[in-house]
């Protein structure tokens, strides 16, 4: 029989506020431990919570960015269970009132985009860590750090609208891009930023009721997502296969072996007991505040990247690349300005994301170092064709590494800015005429002699041409010659 | 007044001769200590945490309480003392912080004094449920001081201290003030911060307070009421102006609901009752009879949404940060439940069980959801009053201090003892308890004031007039009546 | 509404508390009695009514600005039974793994 799975996903988007969700702490990563703790997020008695304006704000931007609807009054609650590493050993969130409902996320797919729906996105505070398992002395122990205890989470809930795997992989690729666009969270799925737990069921295909499904947790990567999803798909086919059932579990994905464990499910049968949190009066957004976040939405990652095809005459590939960031997307089109887009593309695409990659900036520091609008310069003189690709290629070098415009970076190596095409031309054609020996020798194959007409074409400019061009504009020459 | 006899004052007497240089700050502060204390302390064992060297660290020469001793109940924060809230679970320690309240009646020149006995979290009418053991009642030793917070009220009764802090969830300051003859206010909810109050019911809890003058509750309101930004439920803007304390009850009307101790309330409860409308009426009050909800209802809808909340507040004492831990906590399982089972005492543990089953799959519609229903209910009968009258009076409690022991085997009987204070934490109302006298055997009795939302001005002016006999006037600096000390016996 | 001895051990255990078998029967009996008395409640007429929410204004919104209420990590971990190395202890957590 034929299967289909239905995958839903839960998303944890750890929020970039400077301070917790409900107190004044650093909500930084890397402190020593226990160092960015309080009265509230460490649970001591008699601590109340207060809410961080900034963490609403950036569940509004994100609900508007995906249309959701709005709550003006939403409630915060109390999911009560106990862990370690949860300082009140009840989790503040948000369950009958969240603030965002519905809306949906543009992925892009192969087979072209698609809008996957949500069910809600709402503000909630992250657990402690703990470490496990260690020892102290000859006792197995478990070490809890309440710093992340606190930090500010938005949870995002989407339909089970999602078939296969490769699905969800595009869906988180898009969410991550989105929330880094709006500022809002790194979403750097290593360092737990981006969390991501699934629920999946296989039904026979055309069946419409759902099947029983698990929970896997875990998915800490985007090929993590994806492996997971795949590995508990092909499980409980086999089972269903072999005429077996699926029990309502939870599951914990092992990247590192590529392996599925059960959780034992009377552990994880909770009564989460949630009622409002009496300590945090309603939370009430007023519309003008509504208003002021949908002003200061920027254009969104997927509009720019459909104007981009369009506006700049991009493939759909470069489009997509060029608005995989805010940053980068505001770098081209600085640069693109007066120019060709597509050329401006091609640049950006190889030369600077290479150069960032290499020098391991981030597109800020590289836009310090060398601003669209100086690049621009550069792109400009060689869509003039004022200078040959190579050499624009050593400038560019230049660039990274100097101050000066594209004329200020010739003058100082030494390289006429006009010593180029239109100068040299005369120079090449006269030194091939003057040699035809060494000429022949190498249009017979004997390139060797390049260098000899190099030499010559350096010697009539006065030293003052770039040997790259020299050899270049040679090379094309001979190839006509050659060629006629 | 020479030094040794400084415990008598009230509490603006004292601070007027703190700031006018007539008496030293040490002299204010351990008055109590060197004076009554001696006498009762062994005995009522109201306080729970002393320490002299504390008491000897602030030396406040200003402020409108400068020098005065205030005796802060076990579960409001404090740097300087542990705070415990009677609790084995709890035991030794020590907040890193000051509750709000406790920085403002420094910062008013306060110094805490101790730390007051109570029920174990706050969970009790009779201050019996602490780890510390009970506390007792200044005028007769045989009985209970009310509770939760019976450390403070009879502390301010026998004359350690002329303000205590206590915290009312269901009654808590009002019902313990009643049985110990002294004034006991519980603000409006919001009006006192909660920051460092060691939640029971956070929709419920208030701190109050415990004095012996009209006066001195005023000053001390005045001190700590307002907004705070550590606690989101504060009310925003400023508080009511309380120092029109002395402006009498002329045209002020008050409600009279009659049907609440037609039966199950000691006669000399009700007779203390009418004695005190009959004197607010010859001072220029008017009676407004009116039937009321019976109390029966809050006490019920209140066991739900207080044990609810605790259920869930209690949580964190699982000794991983503070606190006790059970030595055999091999396993997480075992460091939960046997610390839990072990710092808990056996009412707290009820409590929890109540509230996690009212909210638990299943029963939370039934049982949770329908007292909040309930609560709004009780709201609106006495918004309805309200509309009515300026103040309610009614019994501070049922009956007279009742022994120890008498009510312990009993919960549902000891939950009853808080019918007609509860109302009022489900309200978010302020009330005060008053004492109006001695019972024939010698027991103080009380009534209850309870006022609408920021209705604070008007209690006082009620209890102004009660306590000065009708004749406010006589309440001015050295002219203060006389408080009916308690005498042993 | 009575609370059985097994309806008592299910909340117990998710308030992780341990009844001793001895008390379990009292426990059920005084937890059942106040029940019954909550009951009463049934007599209002209630359906009409919202649940009380106690808080009139929206909830204060704090500036997204570090405060000066941090704890030293020595003081913080100072009152707890067992830490190390800046870490807080607790028994040996185990993710509950079948294998």
């Amino acid at each position: 029989m034929a299967y289909e799975a239905v995958i839903g996903l839960e998303c944890h988007i750890q929020l970039a506020t400077r301070t917790k969700m409900f107190c004044g702490c650093p909500a930084e990563f890397g402190a020593a431990p226990n160092s960015n703790v309080c009265p509230t997020c460490l649970g001591l008695p008699g601590a109340l919570p207060r809410t961080n304006r900034a963490a609403v704000d950036a569940a509004l931007r994100l609900g508007l960015a995906v249309g959701c609807e709005l709550r003006p009054v939403s409630e915060f609650a109390r999911k009560n269970y106990f862990y370690p590493d949860m300082p009140k050993n009840y989790q503040i969130t948000q369950y009958d009132r969240p603030l965002c409902e519905g809306g949906a996320l543009p992925v892009a797919l192969e087979g072209g985009a698609r809008r996957f729906g949500l069910i809600r996105i709402h503000v909630e505070e992250d657990t402690g860590k703990s470490f496990h398992p260690e020892r102290h002395g000859d006792r197995p122990v478990s070490r809890v750090d309440f710093n992340r205890a606190g930090v500010p989470l938005l949870e995002l809930v989407s339909r089970p609208d999602f078939r296969a795997p490769a699905e969800c992989a595009a869906f988180l690729t898009a969410l991550r891009r989105l929330v880094r666009w709006l500022g809002i969270s790194d979403a750097d799925m290593e360092k737990g930023h981006l969390r991501c737990d699934a629920n999946v069921s296989l039904r026979p295909l055309g069946q419409e009721a759902f099947g029983t499904k698990t929970e896997i947790k875990n998915l800490n990567s985007i090929k993590g997502v994806e492996k997971g999803l795949h590995a508990e798909i092909a499980r409980q086919r086999a089972l269903l296969e072999s005429g077996g059932r699926i029990e309502q579990s939870t599951l914990l994905y092992d990247a590192d072996h590529d392996r599925l464990a059960v959780m034992r499910s009377k552990e994880y049968a909770h009564d989460y007991r949630y009622f409002p949190d009496p300590d945090l009066p309603l939370l009430v957004v007023e519309e003008t505040w509504i208003e002021d976040a949908r002003g200061a939405l920027p254009e969104l990652p997927w509009a720019r990247e459909a104007r981009f095809a369009t506006q700049y005459g991009l493939p759909g590939y470069d489009a997509a690349v060029l608005t995989e960031t805010r940053e980068l997307a505001d770098y081209y089109e600085d640069l693109a300005r007066g120019l060709d887009g597509k050329l401006a593309s091609n640049w950006v695409m190889t030369e600077v994301l290479r150069a960032v990659k290499e020098e391991s900036l981030t597109l800020a520091a590289w836009s310090a170092k060398v601003p669209a609008g100086r690049l621009r310069g550069l792109l400009a003189k060689v869509a003039a064709r004022e200078l040959p690709g190579p050499l624009a290629k050593q400038v560019f070098a230049w660039m990274r590494d100097e101050d000066g415009t594209v004329d200020e970076l010739l003058e100082r190596h030494g390289v006429r800015a006009q010593g180029s095409v239109a100068e040299l031309e005369p120079l090449v054609v006269a030194v091939i005429e003057a040699h035809p020996g060494p000429v022949a020798q190498y249009l017979a194959g004997k390139t060797a002699t390049l260098g000899f007409l190099v030499g010559q074409v350096m010697k009539r400019s006065g030293g003052q041409a770039v040997p790259q061009v020299v050899r270049e504009l040679l090379e094309a020459e001979l190839a006509r010659r050659s060629g006629s | 007044m020479s030094a040794p006899e400084a415990w008598r004052l009230s509490a603006t007497a004292l601070a007027a001769r703190v700031r006018g240089g007539e008496l030293a700050v040490d002299d204010a502060v351990e008055a109590g200590w060197r004076g009554p204390a001696g006498t009762w302390e062994a005995e009522v064992r109201a306080v729970v945490h002393a320490d002299p060297a504390a008491r000897a660290a602030a030396r406040p020469r200003e402020g409108p309480l400068a020098g005065v001793p205030v005796l802060v109940k076990d579960n409001i924060c404090t740097t300087d003392y542990p705070t415990t809230c009677a609790s084995r679970i709890l035991a030794g320690y020590r907040p890193p912080y000051d509750a709000t309240v406790v920085s403002r009646l420094r910062a008013a020149g306060a110094v805490v004094v101790g730390k007051g006995n109570m029920d174990e979290f706050a969970m009790g009418s009779s201050t019996e449920y602490s780890c510390y053991g009970p506390t007792r009642n200044p005028y007769d030793l045989d009985r209970v001081p009310g509770g939760s917070s019976g450390g403070p009220a009879a502390a301010v009764a026998y004359g350690l201290c002329p303000l205590a802090l206590g915290s009312d969830t269901g009654g808590s300051v009002r019902q313990p003030a009643a049985f110990c003859g002294v004034l006991g206010l519980k603000p409006t909810y919001g009006r006192f911060s909660r920051y460092g109050l060691v939640a029971f019911g956070s929709s419920l809890d208030q701190v109050g307070i415990f004095a012996r003058h009209t006066g001195d509750l005023a000053a001390a309101y005045a001190a700590l009421a307002g907004p705070d930004p550590l606690d989101a439920t504060t009310r925003p803007g400023e508080a009511p102006d309380v120092s029109g304390w002395r402006a009498g009850v002329t045209g002020l009307s008050f409600g009279w609901p009659a049907n609440l101790w037609r039966e199950g309330v000691d006669p000399e409860v009700v007779g203390g009752l009418e004695e005190a409308a009959a004197r607010l009426e010859r001072s220029g009050a008017t009676r407004v009879t009116f039937d009321f909800l019976p109390g029966e209802y809050s006490v019920a809808a209140y066991y739900l949404v207080a044990t609810a909340e605790a259920s869930s507040n209690l949580a964190r004492f699982d000794g991983v940060r503070y606190g006790f831990r059970h030595a055999d906590s091999a396993d997480l399982r075992a460091l939960y439940t046997r610390t839990r089972s072990e710092g808990f005492g056996p009412e707290v543990q009820r409590r929890i069980l109540l509230g996690t089953y009212a909210l638990s799959a299943g029963y939370y519609d039934a049982y949770y959801l329908t007292a909040q229903r309930a609560r709004t209910r009780i709201r609106e009968e006495y918004r309805a009053a309200f509309a009515r009258c300026d103040f309610l009076m009614m019994p501070a409690a049922p009956s007279l201090p009742f022994r120890l022991g008498e009510k312990i085997e009993d919960p549902l009987a000891m939950y009853l003892s808080d019918i007609f204070t509860i109302g009022a934490n489900l309200a978010g109302i302020p009330g005060l308890s008053v004492p109006v006298g001695l019972s024939r055997a010698g027991l103080p009795l009380a009534v209850q004031m309870l006022g609408p939302e920021d209705g604070e001005p008007v209690l006082l002016r009620a209890a102004a007039v009660l306590e000065a006999g009708g004749e406010v006037a006589r309440l001015e600096g050295e002219d203060t009546p006389e408080f009916a000390w308690p005498t042993k016996r | 509404m009575a609370i059985d001895r097994a309806e008592v051990e299910r909340i117990a255990e998710l308030a992780r508390l341990e009844i001793a078998p001895e008390r379990m029967g009292r426990m059920a009996t005084e937890l059942s009695a106040v029940l019954e008395f909550v009951a009463a409640l049934g007599r209002l007429d209630l359906a009409r009514l919202a649940p009380s929410t106690f808080a009139p204004a929206g909830t204060p919104l704090r500036a997204d600005e570090l405060d000066d209420r941090r704890i030293p990590a020595a003081e913080a971990l100072s009152a707890a039974t067992e830490h190390d190395d800046g870490f807080f202890l607790v028994p040996p957590i185990v993710e509950n793994v079948n294998p």
